[in-house]
């Protein structure tokens, strides 16, 4: 609603002044409006995809015995965040007016509470677009800081304290947050700029993500007995692959709808800076890699587009093309580094979240107060940003990861760990012909005439009735 | 009657299969297996730290013959499957006490002759 100044109020003045007739200016600002909200009715659904895309990166870097385990909190998370969302989040973030001071303010329950005569016209937000677009385009922000947390406690946390951290996180803490700067709050009137979330959504997730895994510890047989690193490779790198081109694609989302509007000008050039930082990012993460290996590891170099990507989200619309290209190839840089150094300092995080998020959230934070083409924005400003957000989400994270820890357990036993949280915490697989033997097996018994699954029951019960069709009474039980 | 088994690198197959044919051998067991010999496994590497995969791929060859041609399978195998680095496997020759080819009956020899 309030989240910055909209640049489609200088089109929307442009068309009126070309245009001779009041009646054919309304015309024109009506059609301006529909292909504003389009776009940024796309930019949701894109946004949505980026789920899919954070889902195939952690079920690709993690073992394939807690696949489902991984998959269903990514399920959970975005029906849970859409909902909660829906129930709170949107009034929390975007109150109106601030209830203590500009840290908190809510406009109440559901989406009837804040919505008002003319939310969906042309009125409601300069022609950008309506407030059931908002809604959506905020709500699947909403679910991705939670989403960032899944990746970094994966293999070892239990899907029940999951879950109720998960909720509260978004329900919560992310809205909250949020509204200090998108809500008109206290860091937006200190002039801290954020333009799409690198310190509003990826921080936030990554300082989450880094309290749950040192909270955790690391999986077991992540460290030898003398503290050196052992490896533990994900299940597949093509899903990995899969995911982070997808981010990718949902980030001209993320990015390109954080503009609030079709505005030509701009939302082409955040489009420009965004995918330039992803490829720098990539190349970032290749180039600083030959320092540690002569071997290039394609997690890295993902992982480094990722990094670009969340690096240049602060600033996409404010940095110019070739800084844009700086800033992802030295966030690709760090990211090699950051996940080396978790590493060593026993902060185990599977697929790199406190890496991409955390640290390369500050540094593109970091980065609007050092290449912004706007004056006002200022490194000091940024970095008292980051400061306010570090303190209030490490001090949630922490007292709810705590409270959990010390009431219903965060981890699940070392049985339960090394069998893998698939068979402990769902009882299934994720993928039906776990080894060679098993499907030579199923096979053979398939095709032997007789064999049915032990809870078939042995003959049917009832004689047909008239409705059963000839093929469904013929197929073989 | 001779078992002969011989643990080769996968991607020697195809040269262990045309080099039995050519030996004249016209039946031949494989199962994917894995292990280790001497050199202990080999190292692999991920997100830039190192770690020792003890259990390597292999391909376990199983074929049975009369005593006469065991020689020259044990050969076959031996020429086809050698790469002269670390890892080209072993192969093992066993006594067998008897064969039956199910469809037939026949035993011994005959089971496993080619004609």
């Amino acid at each position: 609603m309030f989240r910055k100044p909209l640049l489609s109020i200088g089109a929307l003045g442009a068309a009126s002044f070309l245009v001779p007739s009041v009646a054919m200016a309304d015309d024109a600002a009506q059609a301006l409006f529909t292909a504003n909200n389009i776009w940024m009715m796309l930019a949701a659904a894109l946004v949505f995809i980026m789920h899919l895309g954070f889902a195939m990166v952690e079920s690709g870097l993690t073992r394939a015995k807690n696949t489902t385990n991984i998959l269903f909190k990514n399920t959970f998370i975005i029906c849970s965040g859409i909902l909660t969302y829906f129930i709170v989040g949107f009034n929390l973030m975007y109150p109106g007016d601030f209830s203590l001071g500009a840290f908190f303010g809510f406009a109440g329950f559901g989406l009837s509470a804040g919505f008002a005569e003319g939310a969906n016209t042309a009125g409601y937000a300069d022609g950008g677009y309506t407030y059931w677009t908002d809604f959506l385009f905020q709500a699947m922000f909403a679910a991705t800081a939670a989403t960032i947390i899944s990746g970094a406690v994966a293999e070892r946390i239990k899907l029940g304290s999951f879950m109720i951290f998960s909720l509260l996180f978004v329900s919560f803490i992310y809205p909250i947050a949020g509204s200090w700067k998108w809500g008109g709050g206290f860091l937006d009137q200190a002039g801290f700029y954020d333009f799409a979330g690198s310190t509003l959504v990826h921080s936030v997730g990554g300082w989450g993500a880094l309290i749950g895994a040192l909270v955790l510890g690391p999986r077991l047989g992540k460290y030898a007995k003398d503290g050196s690193v052992l490896p533990i490779p994900g299940s597949s790198m093509p899903l990995t692959t899969v995911g982070v081109f997808l981010l990718w694609l949902g980030w001209f989302g993320f990015n390109g709808g954080s503009v609030l509007s079709a505005d030509p000008q701009l939302t082409s050039f955040v489009l420009v800076t965004t995918c330039l930082a992803a490829a720098a990012g990539g190349i970032g993460a290749m180039t600083a890699y030959t320092f540690v290996s002569t071997k290039p590891d394609l997690s890295m170099a993902l992982n480094g587009i990722l990094a670009g990507l969340v690096g240049i989200t602060a600033g996409a619309d404010v940095i110019n093309p070739a800084s844009a290209i700086l800033v992802g190839f030295i966030a690709g840089m760090l990211v090699v580094g950051s996940v080396l150094f978790f590493d060593k300092i026993k902060v185990d995080d599977p697929v790199g979240a406190v890496s991409v998020h955390l640290v390369c959230g500050i540094w593109g934070t970091l980065a609007v107060g050092l290449f912004s083409t706007n004056p006002e924005h200022s490194l000091l400003i940024q970095a008292y940003g980051i400061l306010c957000y570090a303190l209030f989400t490490v001090t949630c994270a922490a007292a709810i990861f705590l409270t959990l820890k010390a009431t219903i357990g965060l981890r699940v036993s070392p049985e339960e760990e090394l069998e893998g949280l698939d068979l402990s915490e769902h009882g299934m697989h994720a993928s039906t012909c776990p080894d060679p033997r098993a499907s030579w097996k199923r096979t053979a018994r398939d095709s032997a005439p007789g064999w049915r699954p032990a809870n078939w029951p042995r003959a049917r019960a009832k004689p047909l009735t008239n409705h059963q069709s000839p093929r469904a009474a013929s197929r073989p039980r | 009657m001779k078992k002969i088994e011989a643990i080769i690198k996968p991607f020697k197959l195809d040269e262990a299969k045309e080099g039995l044919a050519k030996a004249g051998i016209q039946g031949l067991t494989v199962s994917e297996v894995k292990g280790f010999g001497r050199q202990k496994g080999h190292t692999e590497l991920y997100r830039g730290a190192e770690y020792v995969v003890d259990f390597l791929p292999k391909l376990k060859l199983e074929v049975v013959v009369s005593d006469d041609q065991a020689e020259k399978v044990v050969l076959a195998l031996q020429e086809s499957c050698q790469t002269g680095k670390i890892g080209d496997g072993k192969i093992f020759v066993l006594p067998v006490e008897d064969a039956v080819r199910i469809r037939t009956g026949e035993h011994g020899d005959a089971a496993v002759d080619a004609g």
